[in-house]
């Protein structure tokens, strides 16, 4: 079974393909002096005390609620920079909302966010927006905008933060759409693509403004096996070549495993184990072998809370 | 608090909080939209989306009420003996109310909806977040565009209501039922004052900015759901034609 692959080595093992030929590392390399676009536009980034911390993104003693009920209470993850890091966790336990955190559209209850060492509390409007460039985040519907076509929507974050000639967007543009396969789709609408183009179209505007953090929220739900291993190797590569540093929510292990280089898993507000795929396989802990495994009863129940089956069938009064 | 006093405590309070939030976003847009034309480019595509998208419609209704009220114009009339009056009446009622609040209730119904469902749809569907995640603001980048264009469009879609529902009325009243081409037009045009025309104008100006800003807020604030896209898009219409109304009134009374 490949394990996590460290950036360099190649892609987990598997027949050279379309992600690995030359046209392929040629689009979504930077040169070698490349600068990233978001830097060019925005000289004064504030990341400079960042440049030495090893994480990308800390969450410390994080508590969040929504509605009264708890989602988080107290947790701590760390996000390495250069990796790809999996949050896993059964379904409701928040991932998507931990996203939501780190871009900001969130704010903690308690605790800190840091972001490229800041602290996206304490950021006003303009420096969220300073730092949001910096990130690219993966909706799990893709969330194209329906009005545009795959060209105009790759190019939309360009268009708004940047007046560069139309030559340059042309050539930027289709060479990431080129980078997930799919430059012959430039001149398609959203609704004429699958689910899983459409994924990858918001991947390549994802990538466009060369962000050093992506976030993927549910990257593979509901695409078919063959699409899946197409995402899940962009992820990988798309990681290595740019050079960034990847967040995938999501609760398909097998899948996850096969890329990741750590893992956190959340379960009641918390993380109950992290480490590499191999570690938490090992984990001793039940919710997370109940979770690595797929079982379907275990410390996390398969019922809801109910009252008692027997009780509640002979209780005429709720019949009634 | 339980009981009848307790619901309606609470739904008062959901009543006031609503209206906060909508004078906050009211404010909000309003100060965002100057800087808004600077992109000529997403206005004019909405006034298109908003205005010339709703002109079939505003331009059958037009001809339509126009022709009822020449006949009805001319049946009450006649009981007077003054049938060349006629243009005149017309012209009048069309210009203060007839004009603005119809256009702006088919406004309401035909651009007014498809913002609200639009929006709501762009909520349900995440591009709304994803725009923020790429550091554009929506309210910028959809919200003021769209009201915009309905504020630009109104007045001009009234415009074109009045001057085919005058073309409707001439249709019934002089070709079909003989009043004098000449008393009608000039009768007319000696009682039309400026202030009649003002009058429209300004009433379809503020109905355009009451019912933009009705349908960007529903839209936008819709629950991310089928049903609350749904339902967004009913408030849309029921309230516009509510406010619509109650302004036309305030300002009827402001301006006579």
């Amino acid at each position: 079974m490949p394990i996590a692959k460290r950036r360099g080595a190649p892609a987990l093992g598997r027949p050279p393909d379309l992600l690995e030929s030359r046209a392929f590392q040629e689009a979504a390399r930077p040169a070698p002096d490349h600068q990233p676009l978001n830097q060019i536009l925005q000289p004064a980034g504030g990341n400079a005390s960042s440049a030495e911390s090893d994480n990308v993104a800390d969450l410390h003693g994080v508590d969040y609620s929504i509605g009264g009920k708890a989602v988080f209470r107290g947790l701590d993850i760390g996000i390495r920079r250069g990796d790809v890091t999996a949050i896993m966790g059964p379904s409701g336990t928040g991932k998507t909302t931990l996203l939501r955190l780190i871009t900001g559209q969130l704010r903690a209850d308690r605790g800190r966010v840091v972001v490229d060492g800041l602290d996206v509390a304490g950021l006003d409007r303009r420096e969220l927006f300073a730092l949001r460039r910096r990130m690219g985040m993966l909706f799990q519907n893709g969330a194209l905008l329906t009005d545009l076509d795959v060209f105009e929507n790759v190019a939309f974050p360009m268009r708004e933060h940047a007046r560069l000639p139309e030559r340059l967007v042309r050539s930027l543009v289709l060479s990431k759409l080129h980078a997930v396969g799919l430059r012959g789709a430039a001149r398609l609408m959203p609704q004429e693509l699958s689910g899983g183009m459409g994924r990858r179209v918001a991947l390549a505007r994802a990538i466009v403004m060369d962000p050093q953090i992506l976030l993927y929220d549910e990257p593979f739900a509901g695409l078919d096996p063959i699409s899946m291993g197409v995402v899940m190797r962009l992820i990988r590569s798309l990681n290595d070549a740019l050079g960034i540093s990847s967040v995938v929510v999501t609760h398909d292990v097998r899948e996850i495993s096969q890329i990741a280089d750590a893992s956190y898993i959340l379960s009641d507000g918390q993380v109950v184990a992290s480490g590499t795929p191999a570690e938490l396989r090992e984990h001793p802990s039940p919710v997370v072998h109940q979770f690595m495994e797929g079982l379907a009863d275990g410390p996390v129940n398969f019922h809801y809370p109910a009252p008692d089956y027997r009780t509640q069938l002979l209780d005429r009064s709720e019949a009634a | 608090m339980t009981g009848v006093p307790g619901e309606l405590a609470a739904s008062l309070a959901r009543f006031l909080e609503r209206l906060g939030g909508m004078t906050r976003f009211a404010g909000r847009v309003l100060w965002l939209s100057p800087a808004a034309l600077l992109r000529p480019r997403l206005v004019v595509e909405q006034v298109y989306n908003t205005g010339a998208l709703s002109l079939v419609i505003i331009m059958t209704c037009g001809l339509f009420v126009g022709m009822v009220l020449g006949l009805q114009g001319h049946d009450l009339l006649q009981r007077f003996g003054s049938e060349e009056s006629l243009g005149t009446g017309a012209a009048l009622s069309l210009l203060k109310e007839l004009g603005p609040v119809v256009t702006a209730l088919l406004f309401a119904g035909r651009a007014g909806t498809a913002l609200a469902s639009e929006l709501g749809l762009m909520r349900a569907t995440d591009q709304l977040s994803a725009m923020e995640v790429m550091a554009v603001d929506p309210m910028r980048r959809v919200v003021v565009p769209r009201f915009l264009g309905g504020l630009i469009s109104m007045p001009l879609l009234t415009a074109v209501f009045i001057a085919v529902a005058l073309f409707g009325v001439q249709l019934i009243g002089v070709q079909f039922l003989g009043v004098d081409q000449g008393q009608f037009w000039s009768q007319m045009r000696g009682a039309v004052e400026l202030d009649d025309v003002r009058e429209g104008l300004v009433k379809g100006l503020v109905f355009g900015v009451a019912c933009s800003l009705i349908a960007v807020f529903e839209g936008y604030n819709a629950q991310p759901t089928a049903e609350g896209v749904g339902r967004a898009t009913t408030r849309t219409v029921v309230i516009s034609a509510v406010v619509t109304l109650v302004l036309d009134y305030i300002l009827t009374a402001l301006m006579l």
